[in-house]
């Protein structure tokens, strides 16, 4: 018998893992995942999509966390006419047991088609393809036997997401774990409900390396850092230039600010911190050696998006150092006046960012009450214009 | 119902293994040991070994059971994903580290993607479960990965290098700041309005206000709106709050290339990735053409970059007439920016290398590599 989807087929041969095997193993079970399977045959046929716009679904007290989809070609697949994704937030740092995930499974195996991203952009366990009908009852038992709960959705606090922080990273300055767990909690009527004009993304990055993408793909990232000196090791830095590493090519010449200094008869580092940006170059080549400072906290950045509509933003500097500690009320009290702020003056579908820039950074900054630094901009400004 | 709601999701402390719960926040320093193998020291002198696998993303609940199996065997029950859907398993004891990576390569998923190996491709949906979408999202991954998949077992890049797919310019992944982004493109406006539906399916205002470039009127007749095609850039943003503009077009929707991107603050800033190749054609189910390019960019980029330099830095340092030169890739009026602050990419200094089409002269453009006797 010839196959019935020989360009997916194509997808099942070399060393990659394989989503078109995943997508067959769950069509050899469930007749939506089958009918998906021949739904993205067509897709690959015609290339393009076979999806309709949206459309209005979710659970009981809820305006967030599902997801609705619909075929276009439902004569043709049946079984995917209603596909909808279940959208649901991760532990901090995507920490699992396997009895909390085997319990997420056997609920999907029940009420949906078995499919599954680990993870979505933003960070939420992706329940892929469901009915209309088990969307309530999936949310039921998601809730009281599994004890997960929806991520966001819509114009909403999207699912806050952290890097793996203290749990096993030594540069972490700030429990990013802690803190991504407290601000989900704290405001999950934000993030089931949507009360704002758009979307409003919160990456937790535990130093400037940014392992979560935070500075481009959030509107708020906290990013931790240090205000002190980062700590040396000198019998640590000797054993890396023993063992090979050049450290004045490869280190010290490779500061951005000129900030350290290697005398090679001495096999000694020196640093001198005031010119220090704590960049992370020198403590990721030399781990064992060097590491950043104790009087640690974070800064907090606005602003990031993706394109639409108006282009692509990083996230810039509003507070340059931020001392974070439970409960965080200090961080708390400031995105509370920014959801305030933007609640206030947004346009449709304006994100934080895009409205700063429509009515400028400094009206913002009176706006939440901060003051002007020159830490926030790249440099002063070149036009006369001041008013 | 559910009996209570806003519980919120569980806190991970109920989640992470003991040793990370005994050293949580307390660790020392790290070694790479080979690629996939990470090795944490804490303060009280526990080890913990991390095995790193991908995966494809998109898992069945059978896969995610097969990876229980192994954390349960090996693991005492614990196991975790990265923001790059890798898998890692966390390990105390050292002899287990071999049995379970020849468990985890059996079950087809392949052991790499630390340090200066390629890591996995962040992606979305694509014509798996997406309506904007003008690619797909895991074919293209799974092809370009399978080409490349050196690359991800060995440590043979400069430095870092991170590559992402977003089907189309809404960008769910925000893949704007990678070493290599990969977007899905529309090439033509919405053509095939729907009038019948129009009215029942949009609000005139709110598509009017939708369009970055003023493009849509109203069009009173037909209850509905036009589209002024020299106006429009295919961003698709009015499909998004109005189905009755569809935008896709299967000969005319492919995907845009740009490279040089970061989001790391480490050494230079982090930076937008730009433009490399404007559009090449949705060819499933491999994209070859799609896989050449980006195969070709990340070689060139390997043989030239110096140790410890991201994709950027290293166009940073030649500049782009000489990363147009060595990657073969020809530069068009596609390049040059004409959006909103586009002039800010106009070049406002005469340092610059001098490349074949930038050559008035048209003589052939000579290596300018450095030699002792030039």
């Amino acid at each position: 018998m010839s196959s019935k989807t020989p360009k997916l087929d194509e997808l099942e041969k070399g060393p990659w893992p394989s989503f078109v095997k995943e997508m067959k193993r769950a069509a050899a079970r469930n007749a939506s995942a089958k009918d998906l399977l021949g739904q993205m045959e067509l897709s690959y046929e015609e290339k393009m999509g076979h999806w309709k716009h949206g459309g209005v679904v979710g659970v009981k007290g809820y305006g967030a966390g599902v997801i609705g989809r619909y075929s276009d070609v439902p004569e043709k697949f049946p079984n995917v006419a209603a596909f909808h994704t279940i959208r649901v937030n991760q532990p901090s740092g995507w920490f699992y047991t396997t009895k909390a995930l085997r319990k997420i499974c056997d609920i999907w195996e029940k009420y949906g088609s078995g499919l599954s991203n680990f993870h979505g952009a933003t960070g939420d366990i992706i329940l892929l393809g469901t009915t209309t009908e088990n969307i309530q009852p999936c949310f039921d038992e998601l809730v009281d036997e599994a004890g997960f709960d929806l991520g966001g959705s819509a114009s909403v606090l999207r699912t806050p997401s952290a890097c793996i922080g203290p749990a096993r990273c030594e540069y972490a300055c700030i429990d990013t774990l802690d803190l991504c767990n407290d601000i989900t909690h704290t405001y999950q009527n934000y993030l089931h409900r949507p009360h704002w004009a758009y979307k409003f993304k919160v990456k937790i990055a535990g130093c400037p390396n940014d392992c979560v993408a935070s500075i481009a793909r959030s509107d708020l990232a906290i990013i931790g850092t240090w205000k002190d000196v980062l700590r040396i090791d000198p019998e640590e830095v000797r054993h890396y230039a023993g063992q090979g590493l050049d450290i004045e090519r490869d280190v010290v010449r490779e500061c951005p600010t000129e900030a350290l200094a290697w005398d090679d008869s001495a096999k000694r580092l020196m640093i001198k911190p005031d010119d220090c940006v704590r960049c992370m170059h020198c403590i990721n080549e030399m781990p064992k050696a060097l590491r950043p400072g104790l009087e640690t906290g974070a800064t907090i950045l606005i602003g990031g998006k993706a394109p639409l509509v108006k282009g692509a933003r990083l996230c810039w500097v509003i507070v340059p150092f931020m001392a974070l500690e439970s409960p965080y009320s200090n961080l708390k009290n400031l995105m509370e006046k920014i959801w305030d702020w933007w609640d206030e003056h947004a346009r449709s579908r304006e994100r934080i960012g895009e409205l700063i820039e429509r009515l400028s950074l400094p009206a913002f900054l009176k706006g939440v009450g901060l003051e002007a630094c020159p830490e926030m901009i790249m440099e002063p400004r070149a036009n006369a214009f001041i008013f | 119902m559910a009996k209570v709601t806003d519980i919120g999701p569980p806190d991970f402390r109920t989640m992470i293994p003991p040793v990370i719960a005994k050293n949580y926040g307390k660790w020392k320093y790290h070694e790479r040991l080979r690629p996939g193998l990470l090795k944490h020291v804490a303060e009280s002198g526990d080890a913990l070994y991390t095995v790193r696998a991908a995966s494809p993303r998109l898992l069945d609940i059978g896969t995610v059971r097969d990876l229980c199996d192994l954390a349960d065997k090996y693991c005492d029950g614990h196991l975790r994903f990265t923001s790059r859907h890798n898998i890692e398993f966390l390990l105390v004891d050292p002899d287990k580290i071999e049995p379970l990576v020849r468990d985890v390569k059996a079950l087809g998923f392949p052991v790499g993607g630390t340090g200066r190996c390629l890591t996995n491709i962040v992606h979305t949906q694509g014509w798996l479960h997406c309506h904007t979408t003008a690619t797909d999202g895991s074919g293209v991954v799974k092809a370009i990965m399978d080409e490349l998949f050196d690359y991800f077992e060995n440590e043979k890049l400069p430095a870092y290098t991170r590559i992402a797919l977003a089907c189309c310019g809404n960008m769910c992944g925000a893949i704007h700041c990678s070493d290599v982004a990969i977007v899905g493109t529309h090439t033509r406006p919405p053509t095939r309005i729907d009038d019948a539906h129009f009215a029942a399916w949009c609000e005139i205002p709110t598509t009017l206000a939708s369009c970055p470039t003023g493009a849509i009127s109203r069009h009173p007749a037909a209850k509905s709106v036009r589209i002024e095609a020299e106006k429009c850039m295919y961003c698709g943003n009015c499909f998004t709050v109005c189905p009755a503009l569809p935008i896709a077009d299967p000969e005319h929707d492919g995907v845009a290339i740009f490279v040089g991107g970061k989001v790391s603050n480490a050494k230079t800033r982090p930076r937008f990735s730009r433009l490399a190749i404007p559009w090449l054609p949705n060819n499933p189910p491999r994209w070859p053409e799609v896989v050449e390019a980006v195969k070709n960019i990340i070689d060139v980029y390997s043989r030239k970059a110096r140790r410890g330099e991201r994709m950027g830095d290293w166009i940073d340092r030649i500049g782009w007439p000489s990363f147009f030169r060595v990657t073969g890739i020809p530069f068009t009026d596609k390049h040059i920016d004409d959006f909103l602050g586009g002039l800010s990419t106009y070049r406002t200094t005469t340092q610059f290398k001098i490349s074949q089409k930038g050559d008035h002269h048209g003589q052939s453009d000579h290596s300018r590599d450095r030699t002792e006797n030039p």
